[in-house]
């Protein structure tokens, strides 16, 4: 019955809360579907990178851990990814109110809960 | 050859001068625009909109330049009975209209908040929200405020335009706020504007009091595992994909949302890095500028000192307060679901402001556990909020607009 209301009503508190209730109902239904959405689409998406990963030749695991570009000299990188290793770094400087160009990293290792 | 007396001389100047032509009420505008201007500049408060809204605000307030052939801003030419009608007449703003008159084109049009959204898409990483979908979840009930703001607007007898606009406050998001407004209420633009910057700016005093009382310090120090790593893929197909279900969805939400979407494709699909930086930068700070002087003006003495303004005011802060708790609960609720794994104080980052909600739940995870990092998994619920926001505005324009 709100859809066929004219401009300028005013509505009862009831219509109100019926409004909020509806408009409030939708946004969570919306918001539901994308969620789900999300979930489908990284499901499909590893799917597929398995997939992929699994025609490609295994590479030889290396012993040396992965060095990625520092901000002064190279960092050694154990179990830690280029971009968690750069918000690391960022977090640190910020907390030390230090440039980043003035902190040296020798490295970063991921402490996994068998590892404490 | 006529006589020119010096006292005739100065009295046409001053019978032209705003002096003058000025009304009480207007001084009392320009030291309302003086105060934001104290409040944008020594205490930053949002200061790249403020700013500009309050310099409209003065400009378009000063005595003198209130008359049809000064005015840089003609409000009855938008507002004004014929305008309501006939509509607006747009010819005869661009050959006749002020400065002013002309940059509100953008607004009434809705173009200056689409453009900004594609900048905000554009800025944004949706990563942690792709890591963590239940963030959604999150970001859909710290719109709550939005709807109880709508109940008590009604019960304050607003019409059922201008309470949807006063509640869309709650959402946390400018653009969205002036989008659904110049299109239900653009009378009361600037007072909603103002209230909507003004509040962003204050998240940091609003919301830790919130929430500290609805969370045990127990919840506050609850650390939150590491979010998985979200691919490239992943990245580039969630705003098209977005942009189709929300449209079919709604439709009304196609130019806040599409836009949003829009700007997020340009900087992750890899392809069109300068698009993406012209959207963060150039284009953002240019409708920056015209957005926030333009809006300004529209708060003009006659329909801004009015009883309907500290009505807003109030309402605004009180959607602020139901958004923050919306988002609390059911961050407390996600903590009881999941046996302690959610640390509630993230709901508090669904209402927009991206990022400053996110931050003020991180700060105020890290008072509590000084080893707590939650911005990454705050992040998730705060861009989850706009595009609640701009779901529930997409709502109300479907109900509203005529």
């Amino acid at each position: 019955m709100l859809f066929l209301l004219g401009e300028g009503t005013k509505f009862t508190v009831p219509q109100g809360l019926l409004l909020a209730l509806v408009g409030f109902v939708l946004v969570l239904v919306v918001l539901a579907v994308l969620m789900g959405f999300i979930y489908l689409l990284s499901y499909v998406v590893r799917l597929f990178e398995k997939k992929g990963k699994g025609e490609e030749t295994a590479a030889p695991a290396s012993a040396e851990p992965a060095l990625a570009p520092g901000s002064s000299g190279d960092i050694k990188l154990y179990n830690v990814d280029d971009r968690t290793a750069a918000m690391v770094m960022a977090i640190i400087a910020d907390e030390l109110q230090t440039p980043l160009n003035e902190l040296r990293f020798i490295s970063i290792k991921e402490v996994t809960e068998e590892g404490k | 050859m006529s006589d020119i007396s010096i006292v005739e001389i100065l009295k046409n100047l001053w019978s032209g001068s705003g002096f003058s032509l000025g009304e009480p009420l207007q001084i009392v505008m320009i030291v309302i625009a003086c105060g934001l201007l104290f409040l944008g500049i020594a205490k930053k408060f949002e200061p790249l909109l403020l700013v500009g809204i309050a310099f409209g605000m003065l400009l378009t307030n000063l005595p003198g330049l209130n008359t049809e052939a000064n005015a840089l801003f003609h409000s009855a030419w938008w507002t004004g009975e014929e305008a309501v009608a006939n509509g607006v007449d747009y010819l005869n703003i661009l050959q006749h209209g002020g400065l002013l008159d002309v940059l509100y084109i953008g607004v009434k049009t809705g173009l200056y908040p689409c453009l900004i959204f594609i900048g905000v898409g554009a800025m944004t990483d949706f990563g942690p929200m792709l890591a963590n979908p239940k963030s959604l979840i999150l970001g859909a009930a710290a719109q709550l405020g939005i709807y109880m703001a709508l109940i008590l607007a009604i019960t304050f007898g607003f019409t059922g335009e201008i309470a949807a606009s006063v509640a869309i406050i709650g959402g946390a998001d400018g653009p969205t706020a002036i989008f659904v407004t110049k299109t239900l209420a653009p009378e009361k633009l600037g007072a909603i504007a103002i209230a909507a910057y003004s509040y962003m700016a204050l998240i940091p005093l609003i919301q830790p009091p919130i929430m500290r009382a609805l969370t045990t310090k127990k919840e506050r120090m609850i650390k939150m595992e590491q979010l998985r790593t979200v691919s490239k893929a992943e990245k580039i197909i969630f705003p098209i994909a977005v942009t189709i279900i929300t449209a079919i969805l709604l439709p009304s939400v196609a130019p806040l949302l599409g836009c949003l979407m829009f700007g997020n494709l340009l900087k992750e699909c890899g392809v069109t890095e300068r698009l993406s930086d012209t959207a963060q930068n150039a284009l953002m700070n240019i409708v920056t500028l015209f957005l926030g002087i333009s809006v300004g003006a529209t708060a003009i003495y006659s329909n801004f000192l009015t009883p309907d303004t500290s009505k807003i005011v109030g309402l605004g802060l009180l959607a602020f307060c139901f958004s923050t708790a919306g988002g609390v609960l059911m961050g407390k609720f996600m903590c009881w679901i999941t046996k302690g794994k959610v640390n509630p104080l993230i709901g508090a980052a669904g209402v927009s402001a991206v990022p400053m909600a996110a931050r003020v739940a991180h700060n105020e995870g890290k008072k509590w556990n000084p080893d707590n990092y939650l911005l990454m998994h705050a992040m998730g619920p705060n861009v989850a909020g706009v595009i609640g926001s701009a779901v529930a505005a997409g709502f109300l324009l479907a109900i509203f607009a005529h």
